[in-house]
């Protein structure tokens, strides 16, 4: 059997694995790759409370529905507003994008 | 009385147990062997399929096809996969080889993994999920993935921007797929397919026929095939995403897109053609699988016939006619069908029966009056007279009305 | 070691190997592959917790539609084929330490509570967790206003990507 340790540790992981490539790379989209995996980490963190400590409330699953919704409204607008910097500045590099008007 | 298919898997599983092993091994390697039974018979049928197209297509237009090999040409196939087995196997340069390997398994591999899901028979099921129909779906994802790793790896223009077409073609239909696979769910109050096999007394297409005609337009669509099939047609973009395949790659590719349309079409008949339902089948259960067959293969021959009787649809007419036309209409066709589903929650069947097909048949003629005064509309506008775009003055006017009067 | 275990151990080693591949991958498109495996090892992670729905939308949403979309905006915004130069900023060594230290703190502070080492319990027989998700997210007393919300979000995502990534001429 599995133990919810197991779970937590692997979502601690996958979390950190994304924070660091947040405040790593450089690529914007790179970047919002981190942040898709942080919001993952969130939703095993959630599904596996759900399961191991109230199965029969479904709140759980319904939150976790909640942050997919969110997830990929977020990852709309932020690659748009990646696509519209790549348009007027030629470079989506998060360290050349640091003026805001020349 | 059972079919032979289960009489078979108690007769291995005596067998092995009988031999010593555990029985959670004994299950797992049963279900290997159910694996491998069901991927073989489904790729046995892919090359069929090849004969059955080409002949098909040569009836169509009323040529005979090949009829050199074997009798009625039935060693065809077996010819075209030895010479795309001995293509000499090429790497474009500049390509990136691991992507450029992977890509052909995905639209393939996908295909196989729906055969998963439909029921054949009451007793022969590969996995009862209660989800199947979103399973489908998501399936249908993978495959759009493997499109987008062959334009893309092929390191050639032609080949990104196929692919490109084909990933918006085939993501814009996906959502009134989504939609208008949700009205048998609804109808049979389940997303299991052998629950909506099971509450299909009276099959579906009697009750949804728009849903059935949206499913198959929608589906033809996501195949890549006529009239959709702008993104791989040879006059249009040499090929698309799979220009740079060659031999047995590009067989994967092609086995892909046949086998892919009888697996929709096997769906479609058991979602809206009753699936294995027919006489006699709860005597003898291996019926099931013939007459879910059958079915499949009819709605193969409309496919087919869809195929080579309509011409081709631009880019842009494709996405305005999902994303304008079938997209509402099936909007408007589930909130009808839910709220039908709840208003007559308690009535008779066949009450229900025919309010659902009244319902649909309303929307249906909406649907073509509103096409028919839109047409209308469109005839006049460019038959108009207009101004012609030029700019005489009127003593020249004058000149030329004395002109042509003499 | 039962099965379960097994697959459990071998998903998970897949999945953080895929992630950490994600970060570190020079060629952007290859980061985009590897995220569709992190994603799919995740889903396979749902199914092990019973959540068949959730796992079914996990690929339906982030890989066919999240992980499409990341695929075809590196596309289009690729000055040349190949990437050349760092793909890491400079104090890329203070963001390893930052994670690897947010990592150890997460474990300890979870050992510590009490409720860390708990098993599974079994699902009572007629719990049918997709009818209870369905009818939570329409009911007036669970959770239909945040279903909304979350409708009315995606609409104004929808509407904002479109304005945003408009080409003005």
């Amino acid at each position: 059997m599995i133990p919810l340790s197991y779970y937590l540790v692997f979502a601690a992981a996958l979390f950190c694995i994304g924070l660091y490539g947040v405040l790593a790379r450089k690529n914007a989209i790179a970047i919002l790759m981190g942040i898709e995996m942080m919001l993952n980490a969130v939703n095993v963190n959630l599904v596996a409370f759900w399961r191991y400590r109230t199965p029969d409330l479904i709140v759980g699953q319904a939150f976790a529905v909640m942050v997919f919704a969110v997830a990929a409204a977020e990852v709309a607008v932020g690659l748009a507003l990646i696509i519209s910097v790549y348009r007027s500045r030629h470079s989506i590099s998060a360290d050349e994008i640091d003026m805001l008007k020349w | 009385m059972g079919d032979p298919i289960t009489l078979i898997a108690e007769f291995i599983r005596g067998l092995l147990t009988g031999w010593g092993f555990s029985s959670g091994l004994v299950t797992l390697i049963l279900k290997f062997l159910g694996v491998g039974a069901v991927a073989s018979f489904v790729l046995v049928l892919d090359i069929l399929l090849v004969w059955v197209e080409r002949k098909i297509v040569a009836r169509f237009q009323d040529r005979l096809g090949p009829n050199r090999l074997g009798p009625f040409g039935l060693i065809q196939p077996i010819a075209d996969v030895i010479k795309l087995l001995i293509k000499e196997d090429i790497l474009p340069e500049g390509a990136d080889k691991v992507v450029y390997n992977l890509a052909p398994i995905f639209p393939l591999a996908t295909v196989l993994l729906l055969w998963a899901v439909i029921p054949m028979a009451p007793t022969i099921l590969g996995s009862d999920v209660n989800i199947g129909v979103l399973y489908i779906v998501a399936i249908g994802d993978l495959g759009t993935l493997g499109i987008i790793m062959a334009g893309w790896a092929s390191n050639n223009k032609y080949a990104l921007i196929g692919a490109f077409r084909t990933v918006a073609q085939m993501v814009s239909y996906e959502v009134p797929m989504v939609i208008a696979l949700l009205i048998p769910v609804i109808l049979a109050h389940s997303m299991g397919m052998q629950s909506i096999v099971d509450a299909q007394s009276v099959w579906f297409v009697v009750m949804a026929p728009l849903a059935a005609l949206i499913f198959l337009i929608t589906s033809i669509a996501e195949l890549g095939r006529a009239p959709f099939d702008l993104t791989e047609a040879e006059s249009e973009i040499v090929a698309g995403f799979h220009i740079e395949y060659t031999g047995m790659k590009f067989g994967l590719f092609y086995a892909g897109e046949l086998l892919h349309a009888l697996t929709v079409s096997a769906l479609m008949s058991t979602l809206f053609l009753g699936g294995w339902r027919g006489p006699f089948v709860e005597q003898a259960p291996i019926l099931g699988v013939v007459y879910l067959f059958i079915k499949a293969f009819f709605v193969y021959y409309v496919i087919m016939w869809v195929r080579y009787s309509f011409p081709r649809l631009r880019i842009d007419q494709m996405l305005n006619f999902c994303w304008k036309f079938l997209t509402p209409l099936a909007l408007v066709l589930l909130i009808v069908t839910a709220i039908l589903d709840k208003v007559l929650a308690g009535a008779a069947t066949s009450v229900y029966i025919l309010s659902n097909l009244g319902a649909n048949l309303v929307i249906a003629w909406v649907t073509v009056q509103i096409l028919v005064t839109y047409a209308k509309r469109e005839r006049q506008r460019v038959g108009q007279e207009r101004e012609i775009a030029s700019f005489r003055k009127p003593e020249v006017e004058e000149l030329i009305a004395q002109e042509v009067v003499k | 070691m039962t099965p379960i275990t097994i697959v459990f151990l071998i998903t998970a080693i897949v999945t953080l190997g895929a992630a950490v591949m994600v970060v570190t991958a020079r060629n952007l498109v290859h980061a985009a592959l590897w995220l569709i495996l992190t994603l799919f090892g995740v889903a396979v992670f749902y199914v092990l917790l019973s959540a068949s729905f959730l796992a079914v939308v996990q690929v339906v949403i982030y890989i066919g539609a999240i992980a499409i979309l990341m695929i075809f905006a590196i596309m289009l915004t690729r000055r040349v084929m190949q990437d050349t130069g760092p793909t890491v900023n400079q104090g890329w060594w203070l963001a390893a330490l930052i994670s690897i230290a947010l990592f150890g703190g997460l474990s300890w502070m979870l050992s510590t509570w009490i409720g860390f080492d708990t098993n599974m319990p079994q699902l009572s027989q007629g719990a049918d967790s997709l009818q209870q998700l369905g009818q939570a997210l329409v009911s007036p007393n669970a959770y239909i206003l945040p279903f909304e919300l979350a409708s009315v979000l995606l609409l104004a995502a929808l509407i904002g990507a479109i304005m945003i990534a408009w080409e003005r001429k």
